[in-house]
């Protein structure tokens, strides 16, 4: 633990070797699915005419909502309900009567490969009864049009918590501000879509499913209940995944439904793959949110008041309950406590795609209006940005420090660690915030604009109910390790290994790490909220000391010796300074089972051991045969980890154009198990967060029509666009919630980004940014608005 | 994300293809793909024929002829780009291929497609319209060359006929002590600009073409305009259009700023190209 071990990984990734959903190859009697996509915002469906695709050779079925029986006519599950989501609504596999986003599905073609489903798709001729759409948060506020008929001003949930009087607070406060933010939609976009495979086995009375998930016992357990299958007779297994970042959390999809369910009616495997397009108007979005902040500080800008009310465009149907709201409602407060807080959204819906967590999961909006927030107060009061925040930050000391407030999980925003001080100088050294203001002036001299901005989060990572693990030792003294969570490029083979390593006492290389199989595992939750390392991580240690207790118990009884005076070095046992009294882990594990047919070497060796009470039956009661560990981590709540990032840009004064100067991050993540996967997350996050900030946006027209679902026009940063070099500084302070003392870090990376831009470009342009994100376009039209104010 | 069923014949020769092309309406010529098989899997078009020429003998050279440099039909870009011969005979032709897409798609993708699907983003054609080149096309009349003046029409619309397929483009010579100039403004490297533009500076006479600012690519004649007016005589000719990445208003400003930085470069690159005859 704590080195910077090479993944395991990155051979058959780098060697194009990875193993996806659309590998797994189920034979040529496979068939290949198409699903027919609404094409309108909104609209009834009047009929539904399937004739001219049924001629047509190479189709094998093509189902509507009226094909469909039992729990598969039913809505999808809302997978988390809240008391205040009090309009909840989800959609069919395939829609009944409505159609409230383009891309929606309608029907579900099968055939014997993908290029005649889509021709069959075309074939179908659906007569609709277009109905004007809502696009967009203000027509969603207007309610003029309904995005639902029995969902008046579109309103899914309004949730307001407050600790303290914040209106008072504000009231009462020397200094006051209002500001208007505004945030806009992207999506995960991971470079694998979702795409499902099934397979009926007659001969077992079994389904085998393979899922590009982050959640495969999740979707096992979907799965079942609408096939009406027992759990028991479903295997959901997760092969490489290219990519998740939220979107793939979200089960199940309609299509992992219609992918078993024509599979079983078939008799033939089916196949589906999700393309680009699909991914873009069918999948789901995130960000999109409106904001008023309104703050009362003292003359050190500490805030008295803090009253947030913003809205939250929650796309056509609510699958992922208030999920994201509720996390920018709550981590919006990231390190800083004031005085008092009141926080009250709308979720509303719109004629688009859902939305549902994508990496950061609402944070990224939450920081956004805090730390916009902020620099205002310092704007106001002419005082250094960092001051502001130093003064407004919950001290070392003060840990335990609760909120007052309900976190995402339903339990207590109570922060178990962090040093945000001590974050905040290492940033400063890191990025050279003392230094910058001469540098700003000698820049200015030449003509050229530079700006430098920073931003704090706090992040809830490892949120239970629980992961488990189950750690094998095999006779060759080879370590299988199994965790139910998924794995969508994490590096959890080489994390969870390392874990093993350390804590058994056997060779990294020895460890091989399986995850998303509930064949292996049945019992877990998934990989999402930046909870693998806690979770899974704590759970395989957890698991590995268990099976070294059974170990040494063996090996005391094998060596004649006392288990405290042993230790497990490279996979043997020995005693503590005799070398000579020894055995292999793998000679161990005959010796845990009583069955010792002599397969192999192990076996022959362990004929010198003798081990167990002749008294007592072979398994005694409480023993089990066999050198396995199992356990489960569940904790009381979330940990909280928490950064700094400071940026520093060059906006061109002719074009707009917004260049990357500098990218610094100081990152608490705990202990790191791997820091070169952590190094890694931030890269990737603070990448992805530079597209969100600085390109992406979905431009959805007055009509509900995405004008840019695809990668010529969705601006997904390339490598070119990222700085050459991040610099990075860790923190550890330990949570006292785990054993190994580590807190997430998957989503960090991407947190701050629209706010640490909005505050660089408004120091170097002298413009107050209020949007974002922010084209070229976007800053030149901005220049303009104020060198002729309305 | 699959294409349309359609047939699909390997011409061996450009007859071959002519006679495919005028015996099905509905075909199409394939030849670097770059732009047609996007546009086949996103079914955005379904011809019902595809004439493959890439197996035509003899289309993918490079020549230098004694008016400019000749480049046929299957010359990738990145062969364009590659050759010497062409950088020494008009660098223009190189300033502006490096800016196309990316590596991977210069290897597929031919100089000719390019000009010949008259796309106003893309950067050939206006390369071809400033320097008044051509293109030579053989149709079932027989072979004929289009000044690239009367080769746009409108929006993707060149004037070649149905059954007209491209065999070469002739980009003229830099003269001596003309210089030239590209420059664009792009989102992310390697996309469509937002804007570009080419210039060419011959003695007083300057032009400059612009590329993603209208619908079709653009000519403007500038010479004997002031230098701080460049900009806004360019934009008197013409109307910048508004799309999900550049409102009209900014496109007018990268026009400003586009027109000042290529003719400026173009004047510096006559300069030295002078002094390089000189010696």
């Amino acid at each position: 633990m704590g080195q910077p071990v090479q993944r395991v990984e990155d051979q058959r990734f780098l060697r194009g070797l990875g193993r996806y959903v659309d590998d797994v190859d189920t034979g040529p009697g496979t068939l290949h699915a198409a699903v027919l996509r609404s094409p309108h915002a909104h609209a009834r469906i009047l009929d539904i005419d399937v004739e001219a695709v049924l001629d047509l050779d190479g189709v094998h079925a093509v189902y509507t909502h009226d094909d469909l029986t039992g729990p598969m006519a039913e809505p999808l599950p809302l997978l988390i309900p809240h008391p205040a989501l009090t309009h909840g609504r989800t959609q069919h596999a395939l829609a009944k009567d409505e159609v409230n986003y383009v891309g929606e599905a309608i029907a579900f073609v099968v055939a014997d490969d993908r290029y005649v489903a889509e021709d069959a798709v075309a074939r179908i001729v659906v007569t609709y009864d277009v109905l004007p759409p809502v696009v967009g948060l203000e027509a969603a506020r207007a309610g003029e049009r309904l995005v639902h008929d029995d969902v008046p001003g579109n309103l899914a949930a309004r949730l307001e918590q407050e600790v303290g009087d914040a209106r008072a607070a504000i009231a009462a406060a020397p200094h006051r501000l209002e500001l208007d933010l505004t945030i806009e939609r992207s999506a995960c976009m991971p470079l694998e879509g979702r795409g499902t495979v099934a397979r009926w086995e007659p001969d077992l009375d079994r389904l085998q499913l393979w899922t590009s998930t982050q959640t495969s016992t999740g979707v096992r357990a979907a799965v079942a209940v609408k096939l009406g299958l027992d759990l028991g007779q479903v295997d959901v297994i997760t092969p490489d995944v290219g990519g998740g970042f939220g979107v793939k959390v979200v089960h199940p999809w309609p299509e992992e439904l219609l992918v078993p369910y024509a599979a079983r009616a078939l008799g033939r495997p089916v196949k589906f793959t999700e393309d680009r397009r699909e991914h873009f108007i069918s999948s789901a979005h995130e960000r999109g949110q409106v904001q008023h902040v309104e703050v009362g500080f003292d003359d050190d800008g500490r805030v008295l008041g803090l009253d947030v009310e913003f809205w939250h465009d929650n796309g056509a149907y609510t699958p992922y309950g208030l999920i994201v709201p509720i996390i920018t409602s709550t981590q919006l407060l990231g390190p800083y406590k004031p005085g008092a807080y009141r926080v009250v959204f709308e979720s509303l819906y719109t004629n688009t795609v859902i939305v549902t967590p994508y990496r950061g999961a609402g944070r990224p909006q939450g920081c956004y209006a805090m730390e916009r927030t902020m620099d205002a107060v310092a704007a106001y009061l002419g005082k250094d940005r960092t001051e502001v925040r130093a003064a407004n930050f919950i001290q070392p000391d003060e840990f335990p420090y609760d909120h007052g407030l309900v976190f995402q999980d339903g339990r207590e925003l109570e922060y178990d660690s962090g040093d945000y001080p001590a974050s905040l100088e290492k940033l400063k050294e890191l990025v050279g915030w003392d230094d910058f203001p001469a540098y700003q002036r000698e820049m200015a001299a030449q003509g050229r604009r530079v700006g430098i901005g920073l931003a704090c989060y706090v992040e809830g990572t490892g949120v239970g109910p629980y992961e488990g693990a189950h750690v094998h030792v095999e006779t060759s003294g080879k370590v299988k390790v199994a965790t139910g969570l998924t794995t969508q490029g994490q590096g959890h083979a080489t994390v969870f290994a390392q874990l093993v390593a350390d804590e058994l006492g056997v060779r990294f290389e020895d460890v091989e790490v399986v995850t998303g199989d509930t064949r292996r595992m049945p019992y877990a939750v998934g990989t999402y909220a930046s909870r693998a390392a806690v979770m899974s991580g704590s759970a395989v240690h957890l698991a590995a000391r268990r099976a070294k207790e059974k170990a040494l118990r063996i090996a005391a009884d094998a060596l004649e010796a006392d288990p405290a005076d042993l230790q497990i070095v490279d996979g043997v046992v020995s005693v503590k300074g005799a070398p000579d009294s020894a055995i292999d882990l793998g000679t161990v594990s005959v010796l845990s089972n009583p069955l010792r047919y002599a397969f192999d070497e192990a076996s022959k060796a362990a004929t010198q051991f003798s081990v167990g009470d002749n008294s007592l039956p072979p398994v005694p009661e409480d023993e089990e045969p066999g050198l396995e560990g199992k356990d489960f981590y569940s904790p009381p709540r979330a940990t909280f980890a928490s950064g700094m990032h400071a940026v520093i840009v060059e906006t061109d004064p002719e074009t707009a154009e917004v260049t990357i100067l500098k990218y610094a991050v100081v990152h608490d993540c705990g202990h790191l198990i791997n820091p070169m996967i952590v190094e890694g997350q931030i890269h990737g996050g603070v990448a992805q967060g530079i597209g969100g900030a600085l390109y992406e946006r979905m431009a959805y027209d007055e009509s509900g029509q995405l004008l840019n679902a695809s990668f010529m026009d969705f601006l997904m940063p390339y490598v070119t666009e990222i700085p050459d070099g991040i610099d990075i500084d860790h923190l550890e302070t330990p949570s006292p919630l785990n054993p190994l003392g580590i807190k997430g870090a998957g989503e960090a990376g991407v947190i701050p980004s629209a706010a640490v831009f909005a505050a660089a470009i408004e120091d170097a342009e002298g413009l107050a940014i209020r949007a974002m994100p922010i084209s070229p376009s976007d800053l030149h039209t901005l220049r303009l608005s104020q060198e002729h104010p309305r | 994300m699959k294409p349309a069923p359609f047939d699909y014949v390997r011409a061996a020769s450009v007859a071959e293809a002519v006679s495919a092309l005028a015996g099905d309406p509905g075909a199409k010529v394939l030849a670097g793909g770059q732009s047609l098989v996007p546009l086949l899997s996103m079914r955005l078009a379904a011809p019902s024929l595809l004439v493959d020429i890439n197996e035509v003998p003899g289309l993918a050279d490079v020549t230098v002829e004694e008016t400019g440099v000749r480049v046929g039909a299957l010359a990738r870009h990145a062969a364009v780009l590659d050759s010497d011969d062409v950088r020494r005979v008009q660098p223009l032709v190189s300033l502006a291929l490096a800016h196309v897409a990316h590596a991977t798609i210069r290897n597929r993708g031919t100089t000719v497609g390019s000009l010949v699907h008259a796309d106003a983003a893309a950067e050939m054609p206006v390369v071809l319209r400033l320097l008044g080149g051509s293109v030579e096309v053989e149709g079932s009349a027989g072979r004929r060359t289009i000044a690239a003046d009367d080769l746009y029409l409108g929006p993707l619309e060149s004037s070649l006929a149905h059954d007209e397929v491209a065999v070469s483009a002739l980009f003229p010579a830099l003269a001596p002590g003309a210089g030239v100039a590209f420059d664009e403004i792009a989102r992310r490297h390697g996309d469509y600009a937002m804007a570009g533009a080419a210039a060419l500076v011959d003695g007083d006479a300057v032009r400059v073409g612009y590329l993603s600012v209208s619908d079709v690519p653009t000519v403007v004649d500038l010479t004997g305009v002031p230098d701080d007016e460049l900009g806004e005589a360019a934009l008197a000719r013409l109307e910048p259009m508004d799309d999900i990445h550049a409102t009209a208003t900014y496109r007018a400003q990268l026009v400003r700023v586009l027109t000042a930085r290529v003719v400026a470069a173009a004047r510096s690159h006559a300069a030295a190209h002078d002094q390089q005859e000189a010696r």
